[in-house]
């Protein structure tokens, strides 16, 4: 075991799995010689080769699209798009071919391709480098898509996700790479060493895919978060002396329906947070399943707290980042009864 | 800063909007379409720059001179019984083509999309790679399957989604797929199989392998994204792949102008990349074999991509959906000045004595019986009709590599359905 920010952690798995599988290779801008723009695959080049971990031009239709000609032929590729919100350009290429390649050519080809890509704000990355695309990705058929929320599970995830036959959107909380975050900006983010998650070994090991995780236990009420709204959740309802039972989705396609539904079936209410914009955001969809599941458990309505259905906006991102006031709202709102 | 008053006097400025020459009911001239004569193409050695060769693309390279006779250093000199196979594997496209499409006409399926006039550019394509050589086809390229031995009946299984469709009723009639021929899925989204076919030949080069990849596309999807990242893609990483762009004139509706034809061919994207580029008389079969050939042993040599114009014409309509009678002279076909591909190399053989008018006849006639007894055969595991052939189960498979809950109790559900919608069918039915 050692101490691994998310970064480290990341760098990790895919330095295990280029060592386990000689298919395993990585793509990006930046990705090779430099090691990324956030260093996610610094180091790798050197050690494995240029041609296992190599930069790319600037053409994300280029980069998905050869990914997937790539695993047609039966590699592992790894493409990294450097920011979420360059994915558009290689949309089509997701959607239309690495998605449904399975489907329709009747499992004789599949693409196995995991695509890193950081997202999410709360770094002052403006309306083009901080976008929470997930959902765009979770509506279409064929592509899984997980997002970690510590060291220890991001590489865990990442493992799984490249070892997995399946596409799969690999979304990297960009604001909780070098700390948890606990949703106030003027507080300093405590570095990961604090915190047990970031107990990273540094061999191989595997977190399954379709699997939440109940990261605090509770009565009063079922928070449902992935990436770093867990860890502003975690924060908010201990500061309210909330009874909350948080869980850290991990995986928003295939989701672990089970865990839900039992923690919202015990709780009885159910608060969704997602940094993405609110309409048609996931939260819809899981307020949906909450409903059509648990509906005569709930002593509640279902509450959302989701970012506003503007772009992110660069001087005001605190003010459009779901942070602990929205938050707090909700959980009035939800359990108010219980709190006063 | 340029004045305000300076501007009187200028003229309005204007768009251009690309027109074809020739609509319904005008006559036809090909004068200005620069036809140079068969063997007069230089060779140049497969190691060579491209920066040596970009002439060659604005030039055109042809094998079979008027009198149908091979000439020039591009002959690839091929046996009798290679071209006999040749020209008998384009003669069953066409009447393969022929047939599936009064099939759909007759109700059987719902669409079909003939190569008429094209059929070299896929057959004699296909017969200068190699068998384990991986295509990556669009949807006119039918002939591949032909040269690699695909079953009719497994063809015409896929068109009819029938029960023996081998892809499950999943895909439109003729998105044929066939992982052990190297006949990648197609896809209906243009251009996208182009940097598919990059990326699998870059993981060709990365592991040692000596299999090459090939791709096509039409001279209207050059114009999408994907067509230049893949370019972009090949040069940079010497992909070995042979990029083919079958410029057919027409884009449904639209002529090569769209696409930017008016202005330079489509071969001479190349240039700009760097990339070896050929243009190449594509109703000559000798004429695409041997660029083929040029361009396969140029990428199985480390020396990288290249990308192929194959002029041609698309004599049928683009579809079972199209009527080209709406927007184009009917005599643009008839008098195409390159011809038909089948008609050059039937009488080509005629010329070398190893070939007859009558042998020809009779070949038509076998190919006709053959594509007959194929349908028969498909026939017989249903057409389209009620589109109830596959288990409904199957619409759930293939999402993914394991079925999700959430796509089991979807599944459940279209079961149930099926049950009251149509309590006595089959799905064998
Ligand atoms: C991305 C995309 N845009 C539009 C279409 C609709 N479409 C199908 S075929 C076609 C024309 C293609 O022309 P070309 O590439 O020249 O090939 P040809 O049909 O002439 O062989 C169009 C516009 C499509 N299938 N995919």
């Amino acid at each position: 075991m050692t101490t691994m920010n998310m970064i480290d952690s990341i760098n990790s798995g895919l330095d295990n799995m280029m060592t386990r599988d000689e298919n395993v290779v990585i793509m990006g801008e930046d990705v090779g010689y430099f090691g990324g723009v956030f260093r996610a695959t610094a180091g790798l080049q050197e050690k494995h080769g240029k041609t296992r971990c190599f930069d790319t031009p600037i053409s994300e239709c280029g980069i998905i699209g050869v990914a997937v000609g790539m695993a047609a032929y039966g590699m592992r590729p790894v493409p990294e798009i450097q920011f979420a919100d360059y994915i558009y350009p290689g949309l089509d290429q997701l959607v239309s071919e690495a998605a449904r390649l399975r489907y329709r050519s009747a499992a004789e080809f599949t693409s196995a391709i995991t695509v890193r890509s950081p997202f999410g704000g709360g770094i002052f990355g403006g309306q083009t480098h901080s976008q929470s695309p997930e959902s765009m990705f979770t509506h279409v058929c064929g592509l899984k898509t997980v997002i970690p929320s510590t060291p220890y599970d991001a590489k865990g995830l990442l493992i799984s996700a490249i070892e997995d036959n399946d596409p799969v959107m690999f979304f990297e909380p960009k604001r909780i790479y070098n700390g948890p975050f606990t949703g106030y900006y003027d507080k300093p983010v405590e570095p990961w060493s604090k915190f047990e998650a970031s107990e990273v070994p540094e061999d191989y090991y595997k977190i399954p895919i379709g699997k939440a995780n109940i990261v605090r236990e509770g009565d009063a009420v079922t928070v449902l978060a992935y990436g770093t709204m867990v860890h502003v959740a975690k924060a908010v309802v201990e500061e309210h002396c909330v009874d909350a039972e948080v869980i850290d989705l991990r995986t928003l396609v295939p989701l672990d329906i089970e865990t839900i539904e039992a923690s919202v079936k015990k709780t009885g209410r159910c608060l969704i947070i997602h940094e993405a914009t609110r309409t048609s955001g996931f939260g819809a969809e899981l307020s949906a399943l909450v409903q059509e599941r648990c509906f005569y458990h709930l002593e509640a309505p279902i509450e959302r707290v989701t970012g506003f259905d503007t772009p992110y906006p660069h001087s005001l991102e605190w003010a459009y980042f779901p942070g602990p006031v929205r938050i707090g709202e909700a959980l009035d709102k939800i359990v108010g009864e219980l709190t006063s | 800063m340029a004045d305000d008053n300076s501007k009187t006097n200028l003229p309005p400025l204007s768009l251009h909007v690309p027109e074809p020459k020739y609509r319904p009911g005008d006559k036809v001239d090909y004068s200005d379409v620069a036809i140079p004569n068969a063997g007069e193409q230089p060779r140049p050695d497969v190691s060579s720059e491209p920066a040596i060769m970009r002439d060659m693309v604005y030039d055109m390279v042809r094998v079979l001179d008027d009198d149908y006779k091979a000439v020039g250093p591009w002959d690839p000199k091929l046996s009798d019984d290679t071209l006999l196979k040749m020209l008998k594997t384009m003669a069953q496209v066409r009447a393969f083509d022929d047939r599936l499409h009064r099939m759909q006409r007759q109700g059987k399926t719902s669409f079909y999309m003939k190569c008429t006039g094209e059929e070299a550019t896929s057959v004699a394509a296909a017969m200068a790679l190699h068998s384990d050589d991986m295509c990556f086809p669009s949807y006119r390229q039918q002939g591949i399957l032909f040269v690699r031995g695909y079953p009719m009946v497994d063809m015409i299984n896929q068109i009819f989604s029938n029960r023996e469709d081998k892809l499950k009723g999943r895909q439109l009639p003729i998105m044929y797929c066939s992982r052990d021929l190297g006949f990648f899925s197609i896809s209906g989204n243009l251009a996208t199989q182009y940097p598919q076919a990059v990326g699998w030949a870059m993981a060709s080069a990365a592991k040692g392998d000596t299999r090459i990849a090939a791709t096509w596309c039409g001279e209207g999807s050059t114009a999408e994204g994907d067509f230049h990242s893949a370019m972009t893609f090949a040069t940079v990483y010497n992909a070995p792949i042979i990029m083919n762009i079958v410029n057919n004139q027409w884009a449904i509706s639209s002529f090569s102008g769209f696409a930017g034809g008016e202005r330079t061919t489509f071969a001479a994207r190349a240039a700009g990349y760097g990339i070896a580029g050929l243009r190449v008389d594509g109703n000559d079969p000798l004429a695409v074999y041997a660029a083929t050939q040029w361009a396969a042993e140029r990428a199985r040599t480390n020396n990288g991509p290249t990308l192929i114009e194959h002029f041609t014409y698309r004599a049928e309509a683009h579809s079972t959906s199209d009527d080209p009678g709406a927007y184009r002279s009917a005599q643009e076909r008839e008098e195409w000045p390159l011809g038909d591909p089948i008609t050059r190399l039937k009488r080509h053989l005629i010329h070398r004595g190893v070939w007859s008018k009558e042998q020809h006849e009779a070949l038509d006639k076998e190919c006709i019986e053959a594509v007959k007894v194929a349908t028969k055969e498909a026939e017989k595991n249903g057409i389209l009709g009620h589109g109830l052939h596959q288990p409904f189960e199957t619409m759930f498979q293939d999402v993914f590599e394991e079925m999700p809950w959430h796509l089991k109790e979807q599944s459940e559900q279209a079961n149930k359905e099926r049950e009251i919608k149509w309590p006595n069918t089959e799905a064998s039915q």
